[in-house]
């Protein structure tokens, strides 16, 4: 049915996932939230679980080889982050605990050195709330103002009046993909126009990086905000990526160890980057586990996970409308080409926590809720979608599970 | 293992599908207030009506939410009009202590003492008590009740 040729069989990688074996109500699992977090491969796992048996040390403080050889599995996780999305330098790769934290650290350091009251900050209507709200503490504390890029009727955002938006702006700061639609933004004119502004951008990838091949030369971006649980890595590491002439002048975020160069009784004076912005032990194993996450997906080919993703996509939303007709709506572009595989979608006027309640009784697990977008449901006019979000390990057969919970959903409800 | 017949008994789908006393009261008289659940972004709007004796003479809902919230509302709705406020309050405690068997034991507060339930009749609402097994859900089962010692507390202050 797919008219894109698929580079990768999902079935096949499945079985690198040990989570994707197991059973949920006596079914076999159909995991179908990774938008939400991602499961991990085999060689993940046992990354983090190596460096706990074999070399488990505090970093950049012993002498001995064991912290010598944490240390470096660190560093070179670094590296992996910093050629996994084209960075100039492992300066420029900053380890947070997600991506939540990298933005609330751009807004808090960048912010509160650079902006004041009346200064104003462009985001769009589609943000998670993770991107909206350091910004709102910034109008409570400072006094910015927020101006919001609108969306056109299908989930895209319209850039009609954006030179109009960004006069005047300092910065940008907008999603690369949104976590509700699907949508996949044209980051470059975005960051283009950003620039000829004169306002900073600061990209969200939480939903892209995993998904598509990222090159930060090439979308222009000033900051790059994303996680590693939704690519194959563990919870408890993101990554902030910051063009390094930013990052140097930026005062830092949290204080404490590591972050340091002195301490003195009257003050003290910041570490090097990237450390600079690493106050405290960092969370070692995660950091090794998200290098062995790029590892795994550039063994796949982050351009065979997007081909993957367009063929599953257009599988979904065709089996979908073939199987459902308007009983069945699914939010964002009708085109796979202008979006990921997430699918918010209403189904038969049923509430999104009774469909999903349903379908994880046929093993189909998927998110229901608002998503962390509640200013973007508002704008669609709906409290709450189900979602369902496919990743390199799904494949056509996760999809016709779905269809059929759905339809055992639907005769469950009616009368 | 818990089964969806635990959780979406006949009663229930029936107060889902034709809810009670759904719609708006002019305020004033009627005292309106609203209830949140921001986990799955249910929400409930209650117009409330207290007669001189403290008697809840008229109540009305709206709003959006799962069948669980939705027939709750309508149930509780039910259940409420023309009662005491005493008398609402100890059906309260009859119905939270219903539901809180789950949410004590996920506190890990199993050696508190057991919320003491009123002796009240339950009736229909006795059908919400599969919803304990599905603990999750228990917020969306709570959020109507919830709304109405709110509206109590306001509209009687």
């Amino acid at each position: 049915m797919a008219v894109s040729t698929d580079p990768i069989d999902g079935t096949l990688i499945k079985e690198q996932f040990p989570l994707l074996s197991r059973d949920v109500h006596g079914k076999k699992i159909v995991y179908l939230d990774s938008a939400a977090t991602s499961q991990k491969p085999q060689s993940v796992l046992a990354s983090m679980d190596d460096y706990y048996r074999t070399i488990n040390s505090n970093v950049h403080r012993g002498v001995y080889m064991i912290a010598e050889e944490a240390t470096n599995r660190m560093e070179i996780a670094r590296a992996l982050v910093r050629d996994f999305i084209g960075a100039r330098s492992s300066s420029e790769i900053i380890f947070t605990k997600n991506a939540t934290e990298s933005l609330n650290l751009v807004a808090q350091s960048w912010g509160r050195a650079n902006l004041s009251a009346g200064d104003v900050v462009v985001l769009s209507h589609m943000e998670h709330h993770a991107n909206i709200v350091p910004w709102h503490m910034l109008v409570a504390e400072i006094g910015i103002e927020l101006r919001w890029i609108p969306l056109d009727n299908e989930g895209r955002l319209d850039l009609s009046e954006l030179d109009a938006l960004l006069d005047g702006a300092k910065v940008l700061s907008v999603t690369a993909m949104s976590n509700v639609l699907g949508t996949m933004n044209p980051v470059r004119t975005l960051t283009d126009a950003a620039r000829k502004a004169g306002a900073i951008s600061i990209i969200d990838g939480c939903q892209s990086v995993p998904h598509s091949a990222t090159n930060v030369q090439e979308l222009g971006a000033d900051f790059l905000a994303f996680s590693g649980h939704k690519m194959c890595g563990p919870t408890g590491i993101g990554v902030l990526y910051g063009r390094e002439e930013l990052l140097e002048a930026m005062p830092p975020f949290l204080g404490g160890g590591e972050m340091i160069r002195d301490v003195r009784l009257d003050g003290f004076t910041t570490n090097d980057l990237p450390w600079k912005f690493e106050a405290g032990t960092p969370p070692i194993a995660e950091i090794i586990g998200l290098g062995a996450a790029i590892e795994w997906l550039n063994g796949v080919g982050m351009d065979n996970v997007r081909a993957h993703e367009i063929a599953l996509t257009e599988y979904t939303m065709t089996t979908l409308h073939e199987r459902f007709g308007d009983r069945i709506h699914i939010h964002g572009p009708s085109n796979p080409l202008e979006r990921g595989g997430v699918f918010s979608f209403d189904f038969d006027g049923l509430h999104p926590h009774d469909i999903s309640q349903v379908l994880d009784q046929h093993a189909v697990c998927v998110r229901a809720g608002h998503h962390c977008a509640k200013p973007l449901m508002k704008l669609l006019g709906i409290g709450a979608t189900a979602r369902a979000s496919v990743y390199v390990y799904n494949d056509t057969a996760d999809i016709d599970a779905l269809a059929d919970a759905l339809d055992a959903t639907g005769a469950f409800f009616t009368l | 293992m818990p089964g969806l017949e635990d959780l979406y008994r006949e009663i229930i789908l029936d107060h889902y599908r034709n809810p009670r006393n759904r719609g708006e009261l002019e305020t004033p008289p009627a005292h309106r207030v609203e209830g949140f659940n921001p986990l799955c972004g249910d929400e409930i709007v209650l117009y409330l009506e207290l007669d001189a004796d403290g008697r809840v003479s008229d109540i009305r809902i709206s709003g959006q939410g799962c069948s669980i919230s939705q027939s709750s509302a309508s149930m509780m709705s039910a259940a409420v009009k023309g009662k005491t406020i005493a008398e609402i309050d100890d059906l309260t405690r009859a119905f939270k202590a219903m539901m809180s068997i789950h949410e004590n034991s996920l506190e890990g507060a199993e050696t508190t003492e057991p919320i003491e339930a009123p002796d009240v009749k339950l009736g229909d609402l006795e059908a919400l008590r599969g919803v304990v097994k599905f603990p999750v859900r228990i917020k969306c089962a709570t959020l109507a009740w919830n709304t109405l010692a709110q509206g109590i507390d306001e509209a009687s202050a």
